[in-house]
């Protein structure tokens, strides 16, 4: 209507918000900011792991774009020329010289390189307890699960991002990596030698590997990688973030401070922190030294030929493994090799599809926002106990070499060990984190009722000495008490109401049976009542 | 920051004594007594303390300011090669220490700030925001899954079969394009895994001097590696061959040999074994002399040299090919012939 | 000068001037005639061999036989050479302590003189590979690029890319080459010891070892730069992964705990 009105107001108005009206006509970036500007996020420690990953990301593609500038991604070979000695003179490809010019022909180069392989280990290892945080906590439960699955990619992903970046400058060590994935690939059957000719361009190592890997590297992978992190935190934000029980917490509400300013503050300076700790890292410490290494060639090794420590299970998984090797009819199932590949499969696999395994078992259909003390799911933080444990053994079984040197051990025994303990260990881990939850779970009740020892230890009267055990105050007994504990499922009456016998899947017992093994009688502490409360709180004071 | 003394009368008072769930608790004692009241900071109530804050932010701002001029001179300063011995880290590059160390310090001091200030002087209020439940009502999901019945049925999808059947099909199909373009990525397998460069009459090059091996050059406990006679490093597939012809020869007291064969295709005890591991392809080769066994670096599988290199430990499915030799008319050592399996790790179409 | 000239009278004169031509002589001899240099060291090696020989029966013919024939306990020394003496004797590695999967490393118990006598009763015994003088493994002007291409053929599989050792089976090892002496370096090529196959000159010449013991010098030295930094053992992946974890994990975990606690509150009172 009236131009000379706004005209007065568009002159009034500050430059700073011009700009953001002009965006708004645009974007419509006020009504996004209303909902988001004082969006409300819990503060944990645990709760910025996941921050840890996401800013090492950035981290990895800011240095990452500065390392193609100088990086030549060619099996070219060339006669090296450059200024470090034990090399001068060496063939090698031009991947591999472009690394050592990186080093020590570009200034500044080693460190961008250093802060980029050890961001990138960073990064693994964050998304890694990141995870383990979302599990042990039951963060995964609805509405989540698709978030849970989008970082399970992510982490899978990352492995291969990883490897792929590692191999690029085609040193001995990383070479060696390759040259075990194309036998790996080899052992598939029926396919194997197609894919490994397709992806190599012909007979390993041929001239194409660097290249491809290369682009794998930069773009195929970190793109997808970079639409699921958006895909992740737009969906962080859209379902607000979880938070512990507590006094004032609900399923319904979200406690916290405000994104602005406090988050943005705490967040935005986060990635600076980062940052700074992982340029500090690389300043003092060397990472993969390629110089050391020498140019790949098949057929020269090192002793302690060992993948970045993500990949560290895999190499576990195929060092223990024994040789089995089928022969039938002019074919062969490479089983020693095959195996270690579908169990990798298979325990990656179990992460990504554990959320929706038990909301099958406990047919919880509610949103879950309020997150579980790991002590109170016991078969669930045990079952994840026992995952790790198995990780954790491949990891030693994948390092054996090195821990045969450096703790005088036999390689063969180590080997005998992680063969054992991946079907032994996980068990016992299981069994005794459960009790260990189970435990939590009682001293959690006496603590509730009986209150908190105090240490000091009165006389009474008669002689006998008891110490006093001081009430807990209001807010820790509800933190203590606030969880949910689920009844065991039952299956119902055999027969139903017409006495006919009811037909009962096969499924719906496994489940049953599974729900007990989680929420069963002597799988979980019944929390105390308030009855049972009151009872013990007016009867005496203590005891 | 630890808590500090301050004046009693800047406290607020009567705050935090109670909260507002606290008539509740009394009749059950598992209620929720609700959000705890607000405590107030040093900073919030003492302005010293805020100043000092204040004075602190400032002066990690000013100091990742200085940094980053500090970085900027050492990129100057330091040559690139110039290496500088610095307790515990040893010999390292002064230019990379100085440039990681700087940038470091300025990022990290940002960071340190921005928390700081957010940390002391923001408002530490802690609010409780409804969360709403993602699930849709009732009334919005009749009225999508209305919307889409009609949008359906506008397009006729369901009522003409053969439009819908086409489709799916041309769209099932349009990427088989793509998959077919993707046959140009390599060759087809054949039957490259199974031939090498060795053949009859080839001699065995040694790797270190780039001479023909003569059977008196190879003494007990020793440990030589060869290449077929014609492979040169400045070959353009040389890495590729040497991939499946790397050799390694030791010589056994022909006594000490088990093996049948293994004597039969050796000469005076000399015997050539590949070196590519039938795992997955490493290059096999940490030869124990008086045990006669070669472990693979990589994943440990173990051979025994003096028993056809059969697999006595490890994931290796299969014992190491050996090379027929022998000696030719000059009295070099010399191939009799290819190795009569395919080298390196299984496969499928192996047999 | 004139100190001189006023002493040429002297009765000793005559023996000073004697024993001078005798050691000039000798010397141009030793240098120019190094054939016939065996014959005019005879009598001192014989002395080395006897004196061995006492050592040899006090300290070593319990394992090895009193003539070196070798027992179920130590292998025959007949034909090891005067050089695998020097190795074994002069690392300490024997005598050996005790039974193990492979004998250590350990300060040696014999002067060198000693283990030269030893060296001379030893070799005595049968022909085997000489200890190298100091021009066969002076590793100053080799190659060392070479030396690392040689090295990462033959070497690196068991020793590691820059010579830090590894692990072969049931409990034995490359032992690590930081520190080693180059003496012993080419002692080990030439001979062999334990469980590692020998490179002899036949199919290593001497030039090779040469190479191979500059590259050695050049990666794992004790100035050896590691431009990156600490180097965390030179071991890979492995120790990268776990200072990567405990460290750099570990200490943006403790960031984070500063970053989410609650600032310290006021406290009345």
């Amino acid at each position: 209507m009236s131009t000379t009105a706004t005209e007065a107001k568009s002159r009034k108005a500050p430059a700073g918000e011009r700009v953001a009206d002009w965006a708004d006509g645009r974007l419509g970036i006020y009504s996004l900011a209303k909902a988001n500007m004082r969006k409300i996020f819990p503060d944990h420690w645990s709760f910025m792991l996941g921050e840890v990953a996401l800013y090492s990301f950035i981290i990895i593609i800011l240095t990452g774009v500065y390392l193609t500038l100088f990086f030549h991604p060619s099996m070219n070979e060339i006669e090296y020329h450059g200024s470090y000695v034990p090399m001068q003179g060496i063939r090698m490809t031009e991947a591999y010289a472009s690394t050592l010019d990186i080093s020590f022909d570009v200034r500044g180069g080693l460190l961008i390189r250093q802060i980029h392989h050890w961001a990138a280990l960073i990064f693994l290892a964050a998304m890694f307890v990141h995870m383990m945080r979302v599990f042990f906590t039951g963060a995964f439960r609805k509405p989540r699960e698709l978030n849970w699955l989008f970082g399970f990619l992510l982490f899978v992903l990352g492995m291969f991002t990883g490897f792929t970046g590692y191999s690029l400058p085609d040193d001995l060590l990383s070479g060696t990596g390759v040259r075990f994935t194309q036998g790996a690939i080899l052992a598939t059957p029926i396919v194997g030698t197609y894919i490994s000719m397709f992806l190599f361009g012909g007979e390993f190592p041929g001239h194409d590997m660097v290249a491809r890997f290369y682009s794998i590297h930069i773009l195929l992978l970190p793109g997808i990688m970079l639409g699921l992190v958006v895909a992740h935190l737009i969906l962080v934000f859209y379902h607000k973030h979880t938070q512990f029980g507590g006094p004032g917490k609900t399923e319904k509400n979200v406690v916290g401070m405000p994104l602005l300013p406090v988050y943005m503050a705490k967040a935005g300076g986060f990635f600076f922190l980062v940052f700074g700790v992982i340029a500090m890292i690389a300043a003092m410490f060397t990472i993969n030294p390629v110089w050391a290494l020498g140019p790949y060639r098949p057929d020269q090794v090192s002793t302690g030929a060992q993948p970045d420590w993500y990949m560290g299970f895999a190499e576990g998984l195929i060092r223990v493994m024994p040789g089995w090797e089928i022969n039938f009819a002019g074919h062969t199932l490479v089983l020693g090799v095959f195996i270690p590949l579908v169990i990798f499969g298979v325990m990656l696999g179990a992460i990504a599809v554990y959320p929706f395994i038990e909301s099958w078992i406990t047919g919880d259909k509610r949103e879950h926002h309020i997150l579980d003390r790991p002590r109170n799911a016991p078969t669930r933080t045990a079952l994840g106990v026992a995952w790790v444990t198995a990780y954790v053994l491949m990891l030693v079984g994948g390092g054996n070499d090195i821990f045969a040197t450096h703790f005088h051990l036999s390689i063969n025994a180590i080997t005998w060990f992680v063969r054992i303990a991946y079907f032994v260990g996980p068990v016992l881990a299981f069994v005794v984190t459960r009790r260990i939850c189970l435990g939590l779970q009682r001293r959690d009740k006496e603590k509730v009722l009986h209150g908190r020892e105090s240490g000091i230890i009165k006389r009474l009267p008669h002689g006998e000495f008891v110490e006093i055990h001081e009430p807990l105050d209001a807010e820790t007994r509800y933190k203590l008490v606030s969880h949910e504990q689920y009844e065991p499922a039952e299956l119902g009456p055999e027969v139903d109401e017409n006495g006919v016998k009811r037909k009962i899947k096969r499924s719906e017992k496994l489940r049953a049976k599974l729900n007990k093994g989680y929420y069963g009688e002597g799988n979980q502490i019944p929390k105390p009542t308030a009855e049972e409360y009151r009872e013990i709180t007016s009867g005496h004071g203590h005891h | 920051m630890s808590t500090q003394e301050i004046p009693e009368e800047n406290l607020p008072s009567g705050q935090g004594e109670t909260a507002h769930g606290a008539v509740k608790v009394a009749e059950d004692p598992f209620a929720d007594p609700g959000l705890p009241a607000h405590k107030p900071r040093i900073q919030d109530i003492d302005e010293r303390a805020a100043k000092r804050s204040e004075r602190t932010v400032a002066l990690l701002f000013t100091v990742s300011m200085l940094s980053t001029i500090g970085f900027i001179a050492s990129f100057v300063i330091f040559p690139i090669n110039h290496i500088v011995y610095i307790w515990p880290f040893g010999h390292i590059s002064s230019l990379n220490f100085s440039l990681g160390m700087t940038l470091g310090l300025a990022l990290f001091c940002i960071g340190a700030g921005a928390v700081h200030w957010a940390r002391t002087l923001m408002s530490d209020v802690e609010t409780a925001q409804e969360r709403h439940p993602i699930e849709a009502t009732p009334e919005v999901k009749t009225k999508v899954m209305e919307d889409f019945r009609e949008g359906a049925a506008e397009s006729q999808l369901g009522r003409r079969k053969l439009i819908r059947n086409t489709m799916f099909g041309a769209l099932a199909m349009v990427p088989l394009s793509g998959v077919v373009l993707l046959r140009e990525l390599g060759p087809l397998p054949e039957d490259k895994l199974r031939h090498t460069l060795w053949a009859r009459g080839k001699m065995l090059i040694n790797q270190n001097t780039n001479e023909p091996l003569r059977p008196e050059d190879v003494a007990v406990g020793s440990l030589t590696f060869a290449i077929p006679e014609g492979l040169e490093e400045s070959d353009h597939n040389f890495n590729t061959e040497i991939a499946k012809a790397a050799l390694m020869i030791v010589r056994l007291q022909p006594g000490d040999i088990k093996d049948k064969q293994e004597l039969e295709w050796s000469h005076e005890g000399i015997v050539a074994y590949s070196k590519i591991c039938t795992h997955v392809g490493c290059p096999i080769s940490l030869y124990e002399q008086q045990t006669h066994h070669v472990l693979c670096p990589c994943h440990q599988s173990t051979f025994d040299l003096a028993d056809g290199a059969r697999v006595i430990f490890g994931p290796a499915g299969h014992a190491l090919p050996q090379l027929r030799i022998g000696v030719n008319d000059e009295g070099y050592l010399e191939a009799l012939g290819d190795f009569e399996e395919p080298v390196g790790p299984a496969f499928w179409e192996r047999g | 000068m004139k100190k001189l000239s006023a002493r040429r009278r002297h009765p000793l004169a005559a023996v000073v001037v004697l024993l001078l031509a005798l050691a000039a002589t000798g010397g141009l001899y030793a240098a120019f005639a190094p054939a016939d240099k065996a014959q005019a060291e005879e009598t001192a090696q014989s002395l080395a061999i006897e004196e061995g020989k006492k050592l040899y029966t006090v300290g070593c013919a319990s394992c090895h036989g009193t003539g070196g024939q070798g027992t179920s306990d130590g292998p025959s020394l007949v034909g090891v050479g005067s050089a695998a003496v020097d190795f074994q004797v002069g690392t300490g590695r024997m005598p050996a302590m005790q039974p193990g999967a492979q004998v250590p490393k350990k300060p040696k118990v014999y002067s060198q003189a000693e283990i030269d006598q030893l060296a001379a009763y030893i070799a005595s015994l049968g022909a085997g590979p000489i200890t190298p003088t100091k021009e066969q493994y002076d590793p100053a002007g080799a190659d060392i690029a070479n030396g690392g291409e040689l090295f990462r053929t033959n070497c690196a599989q068991c020793h590691n890319f820059t010579g830090e050792g590894g692990a072969l089976t049931d409990g034995k090892y490359a032992p690590s080459l930081e520190g080693v002496s180059s003496k012993h370096i080419y002692e080990a090529m030439q001979t062999g010891p334990q469980n590692m196959p020998s490179f002899p000159d036949s199919t290593m010449p001497e030039q090779q070892k040469r190479d191979i013991i500059a590259y050695i010098e050049a990666v794992n030295g004790d100035e050896t730069p590691t431009p990156g930094g600490f180097g965390l053992g030179g071991l890979g992946p492995v120790s990268e992964g776990l200072f990567g974890w405990i460290f750099g994990l570990g200490s943006l975990v403790a960031v984070a705990v500063w970053v989410a606690a609650h600032t310290a509150k006021a406290k009345k009172s």
